[in-house]
């Protein structure tokens, strides 16, 4: 088997199973691949050379695992590419990583991000930005973008981002590689450093559907140190990857369809569409009218949430503490005006705003409005389809630098994804198609709350019958 | 003028749980500093809290006590300050929807019943603990107390005199104590009090400004702090000076109170539902089981005594106040079938020696056994009155049986007239004068007479019997 770096987790098993193929030699190959490539996508900020398998004849035995620097890796560096956070080594595994660990996964090293996950192009990391590996003067996408990248890549077999407002799914869609924000509640968000509690949930990032459903199938499940983790089975996602979607009712919401979005984009998704009409699915036209509310109501609970999350990065106990400070106060102050970039000072500013006196009716209550109506059009919508299809992103990868002064625009690259968010949803983003200018698009699949294996069949056949997800950047 | 004074309490209650009130560690006073920790009580990034469940129970138990009503729906909230000894710079805690609410309290003043309403109560977590050591330039912190379950428990503003705060408090600590939820100690600060409290004009119907007082570490403090605050406050009102609405800490040890911070300095604390704990919904049978498992309150157990016991009011409300008393009187009346007298001893004599320990009467160590052959022996006439307070004394010095203290010591009671005539014969040679005052009418030179007697048989002397003889040998 010719560049192991390049292969699916399910390629490799089969290799380790059958052909004797020894583990030893993936890790080599991606560390050699990872120093050819890396210093032009930068996707790591730790690649761990003393990795090893701890665990054999587990699902993912032998297979690396890349994991986002905001998942606690016990006694490594875990930084949320802050500042701040800078030297932190936490002293327990993310459930998460435990569970990786337990199903024989080596976790190899710890993926790029925007600070804290506050972003949608890996510009806002303290360690400077990733790069898109379709064009490397472009963004990968974020806030998952070291992930995703390192997946296109082929520095990593696979990966684990999160995703608050689409930060697994944009990057993937922007990178060419499949993205799965699984439904609130379905993974243990246990050892995740939260930005935004009601939101954020762990997924997978692969190079294929197949990976996807394995890697899932490792995370997922209920967890006694995670309360807002479900106490549902956690079924054979395997088991869902069948080529066929005859009858399947797929949704198609027309506010998604809207005015600036990308034209190769609008073209793509539209095709992909036709495909699965071809297929023997049944396209219903749906309509989300609440959607064009979504962002104005993330961008008031994230940053409220996070708000009070990152409190607690104060110099007291770990990570940063400035030196010079007079009282307390001034250690605050000094320490967290250092410690935190501008992206992350603008959302604790806004959150603390809006959960004020006399604001926080007008705002965060409004939002949580906002979101029950938004939940509500998905419930309705679910009567009429199985799931929804839609653009994953408005338009291809950016330059790096194009949004970085343009906040709102940038705010403006996860219409798409945020609402599923906002209704505790899973998602996934499947590669659909190319630009003009050869860059990915995503197309995103939606369905109801612990329906991942609908969502694994659509995607699944809609991959058995296109080839996108084979198409390699060149590097 | 004259005034009335409004009062409304705060009382922080930590419970008596093995664990801590989100996370599995121990729930412990007095270890070394940090070492009962975990990421979730340093509020670690990536660390989730869940629920104690016995703390939850704990604290539905005292809101049933208290006649409160449950919440539908269980939900808890951030309270969002800075402060080092808050580990996530957050505290969980419960805003809008407090997990009980509309409870009450009656007490009595001055022979007048008063009820009392409790306004919430709620659950949440405590803080670490600053430490400064002495001559440094920093300060430390002790997180061994973050995470401990509390609750809240708030009175509407029902109470008008500092006499009503005193009497709240002690009645609230009654029931905590025979709901065996929390050791109560002020001084541990497993229960803290902070007062709200404000003056009007006798008879004026809105509230005057108020004025939050904090730093009391004993009921009587709060007494005195509140007795302070109520003249201040008048005062202030007489000499035409504004009462500001703010925060006072009291000094103990002047005896005042001292502003700390202004309204307009009150923190905004930007409380919101608490994303990392799933609103939940109690299951009424839960309520319904914790209800009929609550224990006999103060109140039951009084109009008990008194009917069961025959005791006088007074007498049941004292042995009713504290669970150890109540259960300790009441097993030694059974044993001893002597309840009246029972309680006279623990009231009189072992309410002496646990005030004088600073003990409990359980820790005595007086078995109701012990308590019953004393009051045997007197009843029997082995021993006097006088003699069964020392081998009182001595029982709970030495630990050794009544019975065989007074083997040992041979304060058997001299009941034999002979032995008493001859030591009457001998105090009558000795004090020729007494029973000259005597026969010249001074009655009361027979009770020194007595008392010589008493000493010359070392107080082993019937008492009874003396008198008689020595009237005897005096009529002669």
């Amino acid at each position: 088997m010719d560049n192991l770096y390049s292969q699916t987790a399910r390629a490799l098993k089969e290799a380790m199973a059958n052909d004797g193929l020894d583990p030893r030699k993936i890790l080599d190959q991606l560390f050699n691949r990872i120093a050819a490539v890396d210093s032009r996508i930068k996707a790591f900020v730790l690649v761990n050379k003393n990795a090893a398998q701890v665990k054999t004849g587990g699902a993912l035995s032998g297979i690396p695992v890349v994991v986002k620097d905001n998942i606690c890796v016990k006694g490594e560096d875990t930084t949320c590419a802050s500042k701040i956070l800078k030297g932190f080594k936490p002293p327990n595994d993310a459930t998460v990583v435990r569970k990786l660990k337990e199903a024989g996964a080596v976790l190899m090293g710890k993926a790029n991000m925007d600070e804290f996950a506050f972003g949608s192009s890996c510009e806002t990391s303290c360690y400077g930005p990733t790069h898109n590996p379709w064009d490397l003067e472009r963004i990968p996408g974020g806030s998952s973008g070291g992930s995703a990248a390192a997946v296109a890549g082929d520095e990593a077999i696979m990966a684990l981002g999160s995703d608050t407002g689409g930060s697994i799914r944009q990057p993937a869609s922007l990178c060419g590689v499949v993205g799965l924000k699984p439904t609130y509640g379905r993974v243990s968000r246990y050892g995740l450093i939260a930005f935004a509690s009601s939101l954020d949930q762990i997924g997978p990032i692969t190079k294929d559907v197949t990976d996807s459903a394995i890697l899932l199938g490792a995370i997922a499940g209920h967890d006694e140190m995670d309360s807002t983790s479900v106490d549902i089975p956690v079924p054979d996602y395997t088991k869902a990857l069948v080529n066929d979607v005859k009858g399947l009712r797929i949704g198609v919401p027309k506010e998604y369809f809207i005015k600036g979005i990308d034209r190769d984009v609008q073209e793509s998704v539209k095709r992909a569409i036709e495909i699965y009409k071809d297929l023997g699915a049944v396209v219903v036209d749906i309509s989300l009218p609440h959607t064009e509310y979504a962002v104005s109501a993330y961008y008031i609970i994230g940053p409220a949430e996070a708000s009070s999350n990152l409190a607690r990065f104060d110099g007291v106990q770990y990570g940063l503490r400035a030196e010079d400070a007079k009282d307390l106060i001034d250690m605050y102050i000094k320490t967290r005006s250092k410690g935190f970039g501008n992206e992350a000072k603008r959302r604790i500013l806004l959150g603390t705003y809006c959960l004020s006196s006399g604001y926080y009716d007008a705002y965060y209550l409004k939002a949580q409005k906002v979101r029950t109506r938004i939940k509500e059009d998905f419930e309705k919508a679910f009567k009429a389809c199985d799931c929804i299809a839609t653009p994953t992103t408005p338009t291809p990868a950016f330059k790096i630098g194009e949004k970085a002064n343009d906040p709102l625009s940038m705010y403006l690259s996860d219409i798409f994804t945020i609402p599923a968010n906002l209704a505790g949803l899973p998602g996934i983003s499947i590669p659909c198609g190319f630009s003009s200018g050869n860059l990915p698009i995503g197309l995103q699949i939606i369905a109801k709350p612990f329906a991942e294996e609908t969502i694994f069949r659509a995607a699944y056949t809609f991959e058995q019958n296109t080839d996108f997800h084979k198409k390699r950047p060149a590097l | 003028m004259r005034y009335e004074t409004v009062i409304g309490l705060e009382v922080h209650l930590q419970l008596d749980t093995q664990t801590k009130a989100f996370c599995g560690c121990a729930n412990r006073f007095g270890s070394s500093p940090n070492s009962q920790t975990c990421p979730v009580c340093l509020g670690f990034p990536g660390s989730l809290p869940v629920l104690n469940e016995k703390a939850f129970l704990h604290a539905i138990k005292v809101a049933l006590a208290l006649g409160c009503k449950i919440q539908d729906l269980i939900k808890f909230d951030r309270k969002n300050y800075y402060y080092p000894d808050l580990p996530k710079n957050y505290q969980i805690s419960q805003y809008d929807m407090p997990l009980s609410y509309d409870g009450r309290i009656d007490i009595k003043v001055d022979g007048k019943d008063k009820l009392i309403r409790i306004k919430r109560v709620h659950m949440e977590e405590d803080a670490g603990k600053l430490v400064h050591p002495e001559g440094a330039s920093h300060s430390l912190v002790d997180y061994n107390r973050a995470g401990t379950p509390l609750l809240e428990i708030v009175t509407e503003p029902d109470l008008s005199s500092p006499e009503e705060a005193y009497e709240y408090l002690t009645k609230l600590k009654s029931i905590l104590g025979y709901l065996k939820v929390s050791d109560c100690d002020m001084e541990k600060g497993s229960l803290r009090c902070d007062a709200n409290i404000s003056i009007r004009p006798a008879g004026e119907k809105t509230l005057g400004t108020k004025v939050e007082v904090k730093n009391m570490n004993s009921f009587k403090n709060v007494r005195q702090a509140l007795e302070h605050e109520e003249k201040r406050q008048a005062e202030a009102v007489e000499d035409k000076v504004k009462i500001v609405q703010e925060t006072r800490l009291w000094d103990p040890d002047r005896g005042v109170t001292v502003s700390m911070r202004s309204k307009e300095e009150a923190q905004d604390y930007r409380y919101f539902p608490e994303p990392d704990l799933v609103p939940f919904v109690v299951d009424k049978r839960v309520i319904e089981d914790i209800r009929s498992a609550l224990p006999e309150l103060p109140e039951a157990r009084r109009a008990r005594f008194m009917d069961e016991f025959a005791l006088p009011e007074y007498d049941a409300s004292v042995l009713t106040a504290d669970i150890d008393t109540a259960e300790y009187f009441e097993e030694s009346a059974r044993v001893s079938g002597k309840a009246k007298i029972v309680a006279n001893w623990i009231m009189g004599d072992m309410a002496a020696m646990s005030n004088a320990r600073n003990i409990g009467i359980r820790e005595l160590g007086l078995s109701a056994g012990s308590l019953a052959s004393i009051i045997k022996m007197i009843d029997s006439g082995a021993i006097s009155g006088k003699i069964a307070k020392e081998v009182l004394n001595d029982a709970i010095e030495t630990k050794k049986d009544p019975e065989e203290i007074v083997r040992l010591k041979g304060l058997t009671q001299i009941s034999d007239g002979g032995q008493i005539e001859t030591a009457v014969a001998a105090v009558l040679a000795k004090n020729e004068k007494s029973v000259k005052d005597y026969k010249d009418g001074k009655k009361n030179a027979l009770t020194f007479l007595v008392g010589q007697v008493m000493k010359e048989t070392k107080g082993k002397a019937n008492p009874a019997l003396v008198n008689e003889i020595l009237k005897k040998k005096l009529g002669e």
